[in-house]
């Protein structure tokens, strides 16, 4: 199978901060592509330099086929980025932020696109409105809409739903699994875990390093968690006590019970069934989540990276 | 700069020149802004601003060599006022000299001097000042009568002067602006003051404004290449500075009743060049700094020296040599030269080459240093 994007080693400095560490992001043609990581650990600075926006320090790589540090005037013309925050002109209408960009792109039947983009977002009516006077959730399918103009072949979509109610989320990933099955690859960063879920693929960094990757399942194995789903009355009081129990790595809420995880699980076992017997709680062995998995890479590297 | 000619389409191109346009449609603030700056400042200019200045560029033409008259030289050299600069050997040289405004004064002796001094005649000495602008000749042509009373009794003892109370008789040419009116050399150079600060600042901020905006990154996620986005941005800035230039000339003609001798084409094509020296440092400006702030803190950096280097505040011969070199450097000096000579001497192009080539490199330099700091990435 073609890889859309492989890029190896990537280093970025700003200052004297190493914001990306040897990077290294294998992204296969076609496919959907989850890349999470908590705030401020260089997810966008990983795209910007994936399509040429910034460039590394260090390392080397393709994408589409195209060298990641010479050829990236090439990769432009088949890449649609959306960024993190709304990067269209406030000031130009709805059709005009189109127009722009199909010239940009060098379109040739430059108008009927705009107008059937404006058609699939729903917006033919308002496209003289002014951009700016969007609410934030139409701002997000104008972009998306903006970058599709141009039929790229690699999406990269920085926090595309940040923001945007559930409905249109729904949409969106709809849409975004009708791209993927029609070619298109789709490279996208999200903090929400049922969308992460709904990624073919996954990789999760954190302070710049990659610290795991592959498909959520492979993901939660590789943690070697145990995961005990504690309910009852009155426990979520009792969280504070149950961290300190031997073996104890993480407490987590989820509704109305608490996810108790850790690698030890005999240990951890025959202490928290001692400890819900004591205060009258149920206690059974559930299965490891994504977001079991993802808390637990996050506050191992907090230990390591951050003392 | 090939490099980015070749990659340049007329498409993408054309699609910024139309985004900025619509923009600019809708900035009502910076609509106002050019048409309120040349109107206030040609009001607020209006006053003459006064000065002494002195080492002003000067060619003797001696029809007769004598004691007297190079006596009477020497002192023009000791009094500061007159930077002699030679002899002129004829006088189609000399007037060469004043058009092409090299030389502030020409002094002229006539034949028979020495002989019609001495027998009291009172000779004429023919001071041809170029007037343009005004404030620069008074001070030194009031000295030049005093010289003449000083030397001449000096060398000859004994000799008082006549009842008249001048042994010479000195006449003064003031050539182009003989009322030595100082609108006439204000609001001319008024044009480039007002075009230096919008040009250069609007597009000053054109490239900033992108970056804080956020929306520079969407630009450079597109194929556009920076020859199209400078160049491209430039383009109703040029609009703008033409139509200033219009509003200023209309006020000029019926408010301050500027003479306009030259050719109004001939103007339009040297303020279009000028503009765009103003534009390709604005634009430079603005691909160097980071922020809308430090463009503006740049433009403002580049404005004190034009207006104060450029001959537009003091008159540029009066000013010491240092001064002189930075004032050379900049457009307002040179173009300054090309409007006064156009409005008020009539000049044709073939007299004012040599002050716009200047401006031609200026541009060519700019505009290199901009694209190749022009950053094509975030970093
Ligand atoms: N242009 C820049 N100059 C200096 N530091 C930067 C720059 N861009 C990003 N950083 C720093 O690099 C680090 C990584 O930032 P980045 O935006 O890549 O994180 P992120 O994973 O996208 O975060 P988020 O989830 O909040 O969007 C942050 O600490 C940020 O402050
Ligand atoms: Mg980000």
């Amino acid at each position: 199978m073609n890889l859309a994007i492989d890029v190896r080693g990537i280093n970025k400095h700003f200052g004297d901060k190493h914001v990306v560490k040897d990077l290294s992001l294998q992204v296969r043609e076609g496919e959907i592509y989850g890349f999470l990581g908590p705030n401020g650990s260089g997810k966008t600075t990983s795209i910007r330099m994936i399509c040429g926006l910034l460039t590394p320090d260090s390392g080397e790589g393709t994408c589409l086929g195209y060298d990641v540090l010479n050829d990236n005037v090439e990769i432009k013309k088949y890449v649609g980025y959306m960024t993190q925050k709304f990067s269209l002109w406030d000031d130009l209408t709805i059709a005009e932020n189109l127009d722009f960009v199909a010239r940009m792109f060098g379109m040739q039947q430059r108008k009927k696109a705009v107008d059937q983009a404006l058609d699939e977002l729903g917006l033919s009516a308002r496209r003289n409105q002014l951009a700016g006077t969007l609410s934030g959730g139409w701002k997000q399918r104008l972009s998306l809409a903006s970058c599709l103009l141009h039929n790229p072949k690699l999406l990269l979509l920085d926090e595309p739903t940040a923001g945007v109610d559930p409905k249109a989320r729904r949409d969106f990933w709809e849409e975004i699994h009708r791209l993927s099955s029609a070619g298109i690859t789709i490279l996208v960063t999200t903090h929400y875990m049922d969308e992460a879920e709904r990624c073919h693929r996954l990789a999760y960094i954190a302070y710049g390093n990659l610290l795991a990757n592959g498909t959520a399942d492979e993901i939660v194995a590789a943690q070697k968690l145990e995961t005990w789903v504690v309910s009852g009355a009155g426990v979520h009081s009792q969280v504070t006590a149950l961290r300190v129990l031997p073996s104890v790595e993480q407490v987590t809420t989820f509704g109305t019970a608490l996810h108790v995880s850790g690698r030890d699980g005999g240990t951890m076992g025959a202490a928290i069934s001692q400890f819900c017997a004591a205060h009258s709680l149920k206690a059974e062995l559930g299965n490891s989540s994504l977001e079991d998995a993802f808390i637990h890479l996050m506050r191992n590297t907090r230990d390591q990276f951050e003392e | 700069m090939l490099q980015h000619m070749r990659r340049m389409t007329l498409h993408r191109w054309l699609g910024i020149v139309i985004k900025e346009f619509i923009q600019l449609k809708r900035d009502r603030l910076t609509f106002g802004m050019i048409l309120g700056i040349p109107i206030i400042q040609l009001m607020i200019f209006g006053f003459a601003i006064n000065s002494d200045p002195k080492h002003l560029p000067t060619v003797v033409l001696l029809n007769e060599s004598s004691a007297f008259t190079r006596d009477y030289v020497s002192a023009m050299r000791n009094s500061d006022y007159f930077d002699l600069l030679g002899t002129a050997n004829t006088e189609s040289e000399a007037d060469n000299l004043l058009e092409r405004g090299d030389v502030q004064f020409v002094v002229t002796f006539p034949l028979d001097f020495e002989r019609k001094l001495i027998r009291g005649e009172r000779p004429e000495i023919l001071v041809q000042a170029d007037a343009t602008d005004p404030v620069a000749a008074a001070g030194a042509l009031s000295v030049l009568n005093h010289i003449g009373n000083e030397v001449f009794t000096q060398d000859m003892p004994g000799f008082r002067p006549p009842a008249s109370g001048s042994l010479i008789d000195l006449r003064v040419h003031k050539l182009y602006n003989p009322e030595g009116i100082t609108a006439y050399n204000i609001v001319p150079g008024l044009i480039g003051v007002i075009l230096t600060m919008t040009m250069v600042l609007m597009t000053g901020l054109a490239m900033t404004r992108e970056r804080e905006r956020g929306t520079f990154e969407n630009l450079l996620a597109t194929p556009a290449t920076p020859m199209e986005v400078m160049t491209g941005k430039l383009v109703p800035y040029i609009l703008i500075g033409l139509i200033q230039v219009t509003v200023i000339l209309i006020l000029a003609r019926f408010v301050f009743h500027v003479p306009m001798l030259g050719s109004l084409w001939l103007l339009y094509g040297v303020v279009l060049v000028f503009i765009l020296a103003n534009l390709a440092l604005g634009i430079t400006f603005s691909s160097i700094a980071r922020n809308q702030l430090q463009a503006m803190q740049m433009t403002f950096f580049f404005f004190l020296p034009s207006i104060l280097l450029s001959g537009f505040m003091f008159p540029f011969r009066g000013m010491p040599q240092w001064a002189q070199v930075i004032g050379n450097a900049l457009p307002l000096t040179h173009f300054l030269q090309l409007v006064r000579g156009i409005l008020l001497k009539g000049n044709g192009l073939g007299l004012m080459f040599h002050h716009i080539w200047p401006l031609l490199l200026f541009i060519v330099v700019v505009l290199g240093v901009g694209l190749k700091t022009f950053r094509r990435t975030l970093d």
